[in-house]
């Protein structure tokens, strides 16, 4: 009885602790320190109708959504500068915040203040407890951004195919690869890839606008999506030549990397197949003469 | 001589009851009774590179029987009773991605215990488990490239997919313990090497669940633990 009462306690005492730390739950970019405290109170009235009050995505408005809004209590977040797998930066989720998300229903709040949106942040980092167990990753560096050349978009179309990005972007990036019909998200919701060649001047990704963040897309992964990371697979020279490559598949938008290949004729080279024999290096000598 | 060495395995025998010597085995048959689902073909089409590996037609494989209604790829392990386990084992297991199938398709391996997925194909897969308690992560792996090493720190059935080729499915079991088997085709598992104890054994099947057991070994015994799951019809 006595030990009963006792392990109540303890229980108590931790779970007291716990409610106490999520409710001390901070954010930090740059001079702004986010409280959680502050966040809930915009959060009730900004983020509940999609995000619902228990942060799983399953508010009153999500029925009528899709993309179905983020799941806060999986702490899977697609729009990160840390590798796959880890959480973001509070940076990350406070650019999300500000940024939003192209093609869905998750406005841009730059309606809201600097403050307002790192308390927003704090807050929805009590929604799940790997916040309280684990770091942010260690962002995957992005070097300095070679010149856009032909040679450069030339490798970079010779990677989209290496890496079979087309399987789900489809040869011409419009989203409609031999896999992109079958895709789900995490939660099994169907996922449409991103179609580069949509929009103009205003295009976005859903993790930016810049090289960088185009650069950080596919070496990240988008967590929770069909979308793997390639950091572990493209070396970061590489990457940037995809880099400008993928800018090319964006044809309605003008661009660095559309001048350049206007410039050299609108076409990419494609190698001649003899010198690039489709990956069957073991009938080579076998002598048969196919 | 040989009374010298039987004199030492006597001595080894008395010194660590706990340890091979003197130690018992849990071992049986998972069996189901009805009718499991059909399993579904797989159309390979649109991966020539896999599809020309396989000259029998290739089915999924939520559910695979042998004869006598016996069952496969079931993990059956011992969720209670056996000591803790400071450490992982130190070799890893691995995952090999072979003709756009996953080999095995289920495996087991402990918290904290390397993981190596290899892909053998000549195509671009992508590892995708579905993770929930540990983290979700989702990488790339073009032809060629080296293997992935990874690890899960906490124990959970992990579903396994590759988006690019939706028919690939497969299970990663993260277990606590390394006293867990794989039914073999003939639904026969063994767990050796159990110190006298009471343990519960549980067998887990990816369509059909968990089902438990308690059994207590007492001595170098081994003691026969049999599973029947309920075949779901769909």
């Amino acid at each position: 009885m006595k030990s009963a009462s006792k392990r109540l306690a303890a229980n108590c005492a931790l779970m007291l602790a716990m409610a106490v730390s999520c409710l001390a739950q901070e954010a930090h970019v740059g001079n702004l320190t986010g409280h959680a405290t502050e966040g809930k109170k915009h959060y009730r009235r900004y983020c509940i109708g999609c995000h619902g009050p228990l942060g799983d995505g399953n508010g009153e408005n999500a029925q009528w959504i899709d993309p179905k809004p983020r799941d806060f209590t999986a702490a899977t977040f697609k729009c990160r500068s840390t590798p796959t797998g880890t959480l973001p930066t509070d940076q990350d989720l406070y650019n999300s915040v500000g940024r939003g998300f192209t093609n869905s229903n998750m406005p841009h709040w730059d309606a809201l203040t600097d403050q307002n949106r790192i308390d927003l942040v704090a807050f929805i980092k009590t929604f799940s407890p790997r916040w309280q167990a684990e770091k942010a990753g260690d962002p995957i560096k992005v070097p300095a951004e070679p010149p856009v050349t032909m040679e450069s978009i030339t490798h970079g179309a010779e990677l989209f195919q290496k890496m079979e990005c087309w399987k789900c972007h489809g040869q011409q990036g419009r989203g409609d690869g031999p896999s992109a019909a079958t895709l789900t998200d995490s939660k099994d919701n169907p996922i449409r890839p991103y179609n580069f060649a949509a929009g103009g001047d205003d295009s976005r990704f859903k993790c930016g606008v810049t090289n960088q963040d185009v650069y950080r897309i596919f070496m990240t992964g988008l967590d929770g999506t069909p979308m793997p990371s390639f950091a572990d697979v493209i070396q970061p020279n590489d990457a940037w030549d995809l880099v400008h490559f993928l800018r090319t598949l964006q044809t309605n938008r003008h661009s660095r990397e559309n001048e350049v290949l206007k410039a050299a004729g609108g076409k990419i080279p494609t190698k001649a197949p003899d010198a690039n024999p489709p990956a069957q290096p073991e009938n080579k000598g076998s002598g048969s003469g196919n | 001589m040989r009374t010298k060495l039987v004199f030492v395995a006597l001595l080894a025998f008395m010194v660590s009851p706990a340890l091979s010597f003197g130690a018992g085995t849990v071992s049986g048959k998972i069996t189901y009774t009805g009718t499991p689902a059909k399993q579904k073909p797989i159309d390979m089409s649109k991966e020539p590179s896999c599809a020309k590996q396989h000259t029998t037609p290739v089915t999924t494989e939520t559910v695979v029987t042998g004869a006598n209604n016996t069952l496969a790829n079931v993990v059956v392990y011992i969720s209670a009773g056996a000591p803790e386990e400071s450490s992982a084992p130190a070799q890893a297991v691995t995952f090999t991605q072979k003709g756009c199938q996953y080999i095995p398709h289920v495996l087991a391996m402990h918290t904290g215990q390397e993981l190596k997925v290899v892909n053998a194909d000549q195509t671009s897969h992508n590892i995708h488990p579905l993770a929930k308690i540990n983290r979700e992560w989702n990488k790339s792996q073009p032809p060629g490239t080296p293997p992935l090493s990874e690890k899960f720190d906490k124990e959970e059935f992990v579903p396994v997919k590759c988006n690019v080729h939706p028919w690939m499915h497969g299970y990663f079991a993260v277990l606590k313990t390394s006293h867990y088997a794989i039914s073999a085709d003939n639904g026969t598992f063994s767990l050796p090497n159990l110190p006298p104890g009471k343990y519960t054994i549980t067998a887990w099947q990816e369509d059909y669940g968990t089902q438990t057991q308690d059994v207590t070994i007492s001595g170098s015994e081994t003691k026969n633990v049999d599973f029947t799951f309920k075949a779901k019809p769909y």
